[in-house]
């Protein structure tokens, strides 16, 4: 028995377990056992880095429950794939990667700062659950299943944003987030009912092998879209992103990032696997690059106005979700032409590598905001400063985090922006400034949250200084912090060994097809 | 109104419930050979708990039976996943009962047949353990609504 080929499998599974688990104790003990959760994560994360790499060197693997082997997607004499089928291909294992990195992190950073919450088991069971359903998300080959695991991320994470049901704020939030989760959601189940009604199966592969791109295909495909657009943020249907990674506690956000980067996920797969035999490219790629450019700008603009911290990152998120549609939906529009090998790829390889980067940049902003907010009680930009004297980690890695984010090497957002911005200057001028505007943009609303709430003299409140957060958070910042300088010192290493297999396996609709049904 | 109801609901309560915690004992059981299985034969269970809630308001709401569901709710999850972690020397679910000759393991021949209990390996296992946890799951949910439904009322007044 090879564990990578049951990586699939057990990297939804063991999750599951630890979260069922925590409660079993919880109800013996009623005491919460700490780590438990990191640990279980921590193995996820071993598990999702082997597995990353093992597919990105070999090629796509799938998992076949309840089959005498994992591989065995057609059993002797079937021609049809019966069984729930797993399948990691160099996407899914990409935001494999990322999912179990910031749901380590997450579960490491919430071991001290959860500590004050009520019903801590409930905490850590409802974060696995988070993890077990955005990694189901993106591992799994069958539509229904997508549909089901995208039930358990919403359910998991609308909890865990109200999850401080004392503050009205955080209800509201939560309460949003659940309408829109509960829409999205409705819109993909007709969606996969009008494939399932058409061709008569659920399974990714054997959908996309017969997809006919008929009129009902064509109304499946826009409410494909809508909804996972909705759930990943992006203009015109991000109201409820401020309020819910505002909201949310700290680390839950930075799951929460990679949460909606699984529907983000969902889209790509979608429009380039699901319907990447027949689709019309170049339509639906300028409506992704629409999208994106408009999230990218209103993102951007919104933001800068903000005095929330976490409102003033929530806005940023919408806007660098903006990059990867654009950079994807540039790919997307040049695809199967000469353009694309030109420069249609190094576009699609830009979006990719931004995903990741974001995830990483983006989570750790998060986190540093939930140091802020552990230490000086308050989320208001006007009410802090000077935490630069005592909170020296937590400068550091704002410090990082801003730079990434805002694009200056050597960080990896630098190297992201850099493909998306030559690449898509070739395509259109006019969208590759823009995106250098936003940028500067970024730049200029992060230069006054590190001012405001970093510099200037020693505030103290109640008598006593601010003091650094536990070990815990330093080490958990750190990790991610660690990563974003390892992205961005080697862009070639990582677009090399990282990024390319990723949208390469994105850019193949046929190599996914065929590892369920074999060659056709 | 956080007291029972009247003779009339008590006795019918007292004659009722076990008929239908067995017919959803039986859909449970039964999961594997006709319509239903542990989601349903567990929701069948907890309408019957939730008819000894609103019968026995007073009992029940003292007693704070909260502790029992969940941990039940609990052990009926950990018994799923740990049947389908035992097939994991072949893959993650895998029915190693089925076929075996032991326990729901007989043999059975294709074609038309009356439906025969003792078949499907893991499978009539795993809807015991879905029964329990949504039996349990639904009964918590139903006690806490209506427990709050009554608070709420309490405080009005």
């Amino acid at each position: 028995m090879n564990i990578i080929d049951h990586a699939p499998a057990l990297l939804v599974a063991i999750p599951l377990f630890t979260a069922f688990l925590y409660q079993f104790i919880y109800y013996i003990t009623h005491k919460n056992i700490r780590y438990l959760a990191t640990v279980a994560l921590g193995i996820n994360w071993i598990l999702g880095i082997s597995m990353a790499f093992h597919v990105f060197s070999s090629g796509p693997i799938s998992y076949v429950f309840g089959a005498s082997s994992p591989g065995l997607s057609l059993p002797s004499g079937y021609h049809f794939p019966i069984r729930i089928i797993f399948e990691a291909d160099g996407m899914s294992a990409f935001m494999a990667l990322i999912g179990t990195t910031v749901s380590f992190v997450g579960a490491l950073y919430s071991e001290s700062f959860a500590k004050r919450y009520s019903e801590l088991s409930k905490y850590f069971s409802l974060l696995l659950l988070l993890t077990a359903g955005l990694l189901g998300m993106v591992l799994t080959g069958d539509l229904f299943n997508f549909f089901v695991f995208f039930e358990i991320t919403s359910l998991a994470s609308v909890t865990l944003a109200a999850y401080r049901t004392y503050r009205k704020e955080s209800v509201e939030a939560g309460f949003k987030y659940m309408l829109i989760s509960t829409v999205s959601s409705l819109l993909i189940l007709v969606a996969v009912g009008i494939l399932y009604g058409e061709y008569g199966a659920l399974n990714i592969a054997k959908v996309a092998s017969m997809i006919q791109y008929t009129l009902l295909d064509k109304v499946a495909l826009a409410l494909f879209v809508t909804s996972l657009a909705m759930k990943a943020g992006s203009v015109p249907m991000h109201f409820w992103t401020p309020d819910t990674y505002g909201e949310a506690p700290a680390p839950i956000t930075a799951m929460l990032v990679s949460a909606s980067q699984a529907s983000l996920y969902g889209l790509f797969r979608v429009v380039f696997t699901l319907y990447g035999l027949k689709i019309s490219t170049l339509t639906v790629g300028w409506i992704i690059i629409i999208l994106g450019v408009l999230s990218m700008f209103i993102g951007v603009t919104m933001a800068i106005i903000q005095k929330d911290i976490k409102r003033l990152m929530a806005y940023h998120a919408i806007s660098q979700t903006g990059y990867m549609l654009l950079g994807v939906g540039v790919g997307l529009a040049t695809f199967g032409t000469d353009a694309f090998l030109k420069y249609g790829f190094t576009a699609m390889k830009g979006g990719i590598y931004h995903i990741i980067n974001h995830a990483f940049y983006k989570g750790l902003l998060f986190l540093t905001a939930g140091a802020i907010f552990y230490r000086t009680k308050t989320r208001n930009l006007n009410e802090m400063g000077g935490l630069a004297h005592t909170m020296k980690y937590t400068t550091i890695f704002f410090m990082i985090g801003a730079a990434a984010i805002a694009g200056l090497p050597p960080f990896n957002g630098f190297a992201s922006k850099l493909l998306i911005y030559e690449s898509v200057f070739k395509f259109n001028p006019v969208l590759s400034i823009i995106a250098m505007m936003v940028s500067i943009l970024t730049l200029a609303s992060f230069v006054k949250v590190f001012y405001s709430a970093f510099l200037g003299p020693k505030r103290i409140k109640d008598g006593k200084e601010f003091k650094e957060v536990p070990p815990n958070m330093v080490i958990a910042m750190g990790i991610l912090a660690l990563l974003i300088v390892i992205f961005g010192i080697f862009p070639g290493f990582v677009i090399n060994n990282i990024v390319e297999p990723t949208a390469r396996a994105l850019s193949s609709p046929l190599l996914y097809i065929s590892t369920i049904l074999g060659k056709m | 109104m956080k007291s029972d109801m009247s003779t009339i609901v008590k006795t019918v309560t007292d004659f009722l419930f076990g008929f239908i915690i067995i017919f959803g004992i039986y859909i449970i059981i039964h999961g594997h050979l006709t319509p239903g299985g542990g989601f349903q034969g567990g929701a069948v269970v907890a309408s019957g708990f939730a008819l000894l809630f609103v019968a026995f308001a007073r009992t029940f709401l003292d007693k704070k039976p909260q502790q029992l569901y969940g941990l039940f709710e609990s052990v009926g999850l950990l018994i799923f996943i740990s049947l389908a972690f035992l097939g994991i020397y072949r893959t993650f679910f895998y029915n190693f009962l089925a076929n075996s000759g032991g326990l729901f393991g007989m043999k059975i021949t294709q074609g038309i047949n009356p439906g025969y209990f003792n078949t499907a390996g893991v499978v009539p296992l795993m809807n015991m353990a879905v029964g329990f946890e949504v039996a349990c799951g639904l009964s918590l949910i139903v006690y806490l609504l209506y427990r709050g439904v009554i608070e709420e009322g309490e405080d009005g007044e």
